[in-house]
């Protein structure tokens, strides 16, 4: 646990342009291959983690409050736009993937 | 009666409340997940959403004030994204071995899910700060605040849009990859990843490791290539 938070915190510091927990992503990958994988602890821990992935998403949705102007003004693009290419990113990228992929 | 708004107005000024707040919401939007035997539209992520918004704005409660607590919640979306690390290295021979497939599928993604949502927006008549800021929509909240911001959106409504991107995912995902016989686990996980961010693949990690891992790595690269791409797409419209 405190190696993810020294990744995130070294990846911070040192400016890059990638988000910190992006690069600390990167950073605790490269550790785990070094270290021939996770110790007890680390695992119980991101899976704890990220069982409860989708909550903490939550507060940042809550803002959602503080745009209500802006979506009721323009909706009806925001919707179909939302919809549209996120179905079409979708389907893109999983059928290119399947169609392409021949390591099974 | 004065004593209880009295307590509301001391509350309101403590982390506690937002963070309490948010955690009873999650937990009675789990149980109503439960009881609707897991719908897609009982997402517990959306309920908890609608709950505190509406309790926020019943109450005329200042999100600031909300996010007093809410932010030790969010903060650890950080650690939980280093965190997507441990199942992608128990799938990185997979990943190395499907990286031929991985690289354009995601990039034609990518692109494909930026472009037609900013075309269309902009089709449709929206303000170009609604354009900008729907272009990075497709990445983790982080990165697309950071992009929007970069490019003149506005980073607040990234965030709503990205949100509202990864709910979309989650509700017709399943669908729509059925329907156009996207069978193989890691492909609908790099899909997830692509098009739904951390959202859809917190989703997707519950029904399939593998493909929890390959949407992991898809919300990376796709972090790392749409900051590279977005800023020359908006120099287009």
């Amino acid at each position: 646990m405190l190696c993810q938070f020294a990744g995130e915190v070294i990846a911070r510091g040192l400016g890059l342009p990638l988000p910190g927990p992006v690069i600390g992503l990167l950073i605790l990958l490269a550790i785990l291959v070094v270290r021939h994988g996770p110790d007890e602890d680390l695992r119980t821990t991101s899976t704890g983690l990220l069982r409860h992935l989708s909550l903490l998403f939550v507060p940042a949705g809550v803002g959602i409050v503080t745009q209500l102007d802006a979506l009721e003004r323009d909706w009806l693009p925001i919707l179909v736009a939302i919809l549209v290419s996120t179905a079409l990113g979708l389907v893109v990228t999983g059928w290119l993937m399947q169609k392409l992929d021949r390591s099974g | 009666m004065t004593g209880v708004s009295q307590l509301w107005v001391y509350l309101q000024t403590t982390p506690l409340l937002g963070l309490a707040a948010t955690l009873i919401a999650w937990e009675v939007a789990v149980f109503a997940s439960r009881v609707a035997r897991g719908h897609v539209l009982a997402n517990p992520m959306l309920i908890s959403i609608v709950l505190l918004s509406s309790l926020l704005l019943l109450t005329h409660t200042p999100y600031r004030a909300y996010f007093e607590g809410g932010q030790y919640v969010q903060f650890l979306l950080g650690p939980a994204t280093v965190a997507l690390a441990v199942p992608m290295y128990f799938n990185l021979g997979r990943i190395r071995r499907a990286a031929p497939a991985i690289l354009p599928a995601l990039v034609a993604g990518s692109l494909v899910a930026a472009l037609s949502a900013m075309l269309i927006a902009r089709g449709l008549g929206a303000s170009r700060t609604v354009v900008l800021s729907l272009a990075p929509k497709s990445v983790t909240t982080p990165i697309a605040m950071g992009i929007a911001e970069q490019i003149g959106g506005s980073p607040s409504l990234a965030a709503v849009f990205v949100l509202l991107t990864g709910l979309t995912a989650v509700v017709i995902g399943p669908g729509i990859l059925r329907f156009t016989r996207v069978r193989d686990w890691r492909a609908r996980g790099l899909a997830a990843g692509t098009a739904g961010h951390g959202l859809a693949t917190a989703r997707i990690l519950l029904l399939d490791e593998t493909a929890g891992a390959f949407g992991g790595l898809a919300i990376g690269l796709n972090g790392i290539f749409t900051a590279i791409l977005v800023p020359f797409l908006a120099t287009l419209f």
